[in-house]
């Protein structure tokens, strides 16, 4: 009897481990290796806890990040910037204004700037991608000569290029900025795997069933070709987390401070340093640790999708 | 009338920098309504170039394609690119080697079998989602209706042969080319697809080139057999003249390499000697001529022309059996 249910429960396990592997999507097997991955699971709660400060910054901060402290709570002793006091945890800035709630409103304005310049530079990267990819020819020597080009010169060289020829700057033209230095790295990775789609047994199989060029492309070649790209996207959310940053860093952000903006804050900390170090620490650990959380997303997800690593 | 006329096929790679290579070298046959044609070699014979190259399926750069292909009259080489994908799926289909990976992973096997429907049909998705049930039932897929709403990964190695089957004849095509469909699959599931591929083909009057390494398959379904080798025909005949009396060395040599149930059991197979690679070009020769037991000198001096002896074509000096014919067959 013994032996009759151990030699069930074993191909009870057999069963189960075989009914878990076959017939799992791509999607979902990532899933299930992601979920117990520490790596993704650290990255996802420093996300996760970022977007929930960011949704809930104008209720939480406890003072407007635009107005001044009354001159009573500023001491002469200490240069016009306020010391940790009873409601300002971190004090304030050169202006009297509360560190606090500024670096809380600050993550609004850091997610806002990376995710619209990663959808922007994903969306010009996916429109030359799938020119160069699905047309071929002089088509994509075209497209990929201009990539070339702006791949060769520095990204943040080129950010701060782009950002420097608006004439007045302001968040918008960060993003703008950040995102045209993305789009060529999209649109050479989706052009790599569009053109492996092209020569792949399932197009050959499309077209020789007379399936025409447009839905080839859009329907055959691209959702296959995506996989690559959607990881990249999630990497270049740190890039452009840290480009904007140093954008405004370098005085090429919003002239305007009354929104608060991490980099421009680690700018404006600059010159007092050395007397009030921890005008620049804030931010520049907010930064740090929000680009690591999709970093290390990026990277696990990475992984996650790799055929080759799938068990 | 033949339905598919293929007049001296050629095609050629060439690289820049390289020596042009002819993979297909003046290859002719033609194809009935509803004949069966077999296309036989070994790997790198010319059978899946020649395939492609009907379908109009080869690179466009870096292919040299020359000949006709005339399709009811009509020479298919000179269609345009838009033109020739109006014929593809709806007069001409093809069944690939690897089921595996000749359907898109991402879409349901549905969408595939209607996109052709709607393509060439013009069917609205409703009823395009109706006939491709049908189909998938009649390719006998069951459950049909549930299968549809499922993605390749979830259908066995037969299933998606029978679905990619189902999609090369959503169309009622006038000629399928079928370039070795059942090697990617298990023995018992070969049996299967290539009856399932005969009854189709017999029932909707459809003709077959059915393109193979394996004799077994030919002897199974094809009238007439064309036996390849480096890009051109070396023998052809019917189906029974070929299997009783095949005349040419290479021919003898792959149904000799056949291992057969009443051999006595220790018996080593017979195989052909050498390999693809040894093949001289045929300006000089016999491509066969390394390998060839019967080989004189005159293989090695000049070029054999195709001679006609009754029903069967021979490019041979010195056949199997009987001398060589000697009325030659001017080039068609």
């Amino acid at each position: 009897m013994a032996i009759g249910t151990s030699r069930k429960e074993r191909i009870d396990s057999l069963a189960e481990s075989s009914a878990s592997e076959t017939g799992v999507s791509l999607a979902a097997s990532a899933w299930r290796r992601l979920r117990r991955n520490p790596v993704f699971l650290v990255g996802a709660s420093i996300i996760g806890l970022f977007v929930l400060l960011a949704l809930l910054a104008p209720v939480l901060a406890p003072h407007d990040p635009g107005v001044r402290m009354l001159a009573d709570q500023v001491s002469r002793a200490t240069n016009s910037i306020p010391p940790a006091q009873e409601g300002h945890p971190f004090g304030g800035d050169q202006h009297g204004r509360d560190l606090f709630s500024r670096v809380l409103l600050g993550s609004q304005q850091t997610l806002l700037v990376a995710v619209l310049a990663t959808v922007i530079g994903l969306g010009g990267g996916l429109t030359l991608g799938t020119l160069a990819g699905a047309f071929g020819g002089w088509v994509d020597s075209l497209v990929m000569r201009i990539v070339d080009v702006m791949l060769s010169v520095p990204s943040l060289l080129l950010a701060v290029s782009i950002g420097a020829l608006f004439s007045s700057q302001t968040q918008f033209t960060v993003i703008l900025a950040v995102a045209i230095v993305q789009i060529p790295v999209f649109a050479r990775l989706l052009r790599g795997t569009m053109l492996a789609q092209r020569e792949s047994d399932h197009v050959l199989a499309a077209r020789s069933l007379g399936v025409r060029q447009r839905s080839i492309v859009f329907r055959h070649m691209l959702p296959n070709a995506l996989g690559p790209v959607i990881v990249q996207s999630t990497l270049v959310l740190a890039v452009a987390i840290i480009d904007a940053a140093a954008l405004s860093f370098l005085g090429l952000g919003a002239a305007d401070d009354s929104v608060p903006e991490w980099g421009q804050m680690l700018g404006n900390a600059q010159n007092v340093i050395d007397s009030h170090p921890h005008l620049a620490f804030w931010p520049a650990a907010c930064i740090i640790v929000v680009a690591l959380g999709f970093t290390l997303v990026g990277e696990s997800l990475r992984d996650a999708l790799d055929p080759k690593r799938r068990r | 009338m033949a339905l598919l006329e293929v007049r001296d096929l050629s095609v050629v790679f060439q690289r820049k920098g390289e020596e042009p290579f002819a993979a297909v070298d003046g290859i002719s046959f033609d194809v009935s309504p509803g004949q069966m044609v077999g296309l036989v070699g070994e790997s790198g014979c010319g059978k899946s170039v020649t395939s492609l190259a009907i379908m109009g399926l080869l690179p466009q750069r870096g292919v040299r394609v020359e000949g006709t292909v005339e399709f009811e009259g009509k020479d298919l080489l000179r269609l345009s690119d838009r033109e020739l994908a109006d014929r593809r799926g709806r007069d001409l289909g093809m069944v690939f080697q690897d089921p595996l990976s000749s359907v898109n992973p991402v879409i349901p096997i549905g969408v595939q079998v209607s996109e052709v429907l709607e393509r060439h049909e013009g069917l609205r998705r409703r009823e395009a989602a109706l006939r491709s049930a049908e189909l998938l039932d009649r390719v006998g897929i069951p459950d049909p209706s549930r299968r549809l709403k499922e993605y390749p990964h979830q259908l066995s190695g037969g299933m998606r042969q029978r679905a990619l089957i189902a999609m090369a004849l959503a169309c009622k095509p006038r000629l399928l080319i079928a370039d070795e469909p059942t090697t990617a699959l298990d023995v018992t599931i070969q049996a299967q697809i290539l009856s399932l591929l005969s009854e189709l083909v017999r029932d909707t009057g459809t003709a077959l080139i059915m393109i193979t390494h394996d004799l077994g398959v030919v002897a199974g379904m094809c009238d007439e057999v064309n036996v390849l080798y480096g890009g051109r025909i070396v023998e052809r005949a019917g189906r029974h003249e070929l299997f009783a009396e095949p005349r040419h060395p290479y021919t003898a040599g792959l149904l000799a390499s056949i291992p057969r149930l009443d051999a006595p059991r220790g018996d080593r197979l017979t195989p052909i000697r050498g390999s693809v690679a040894d093949n001289i070009p045929w300006a000089g020769g016999c491509a066969f001529a390394p390998r060839c037991p019967n080989a004189v000198d005159a293989c090695v001096e000049r070029s054999p022309e195709m001679t006609r002896d009754g029903e069967r074509l021979l490019r041979c000096h010195n056949p199997v059996g009987r001398p060589a014919p000697s009325e030659e067959v001017p080039v068609q």
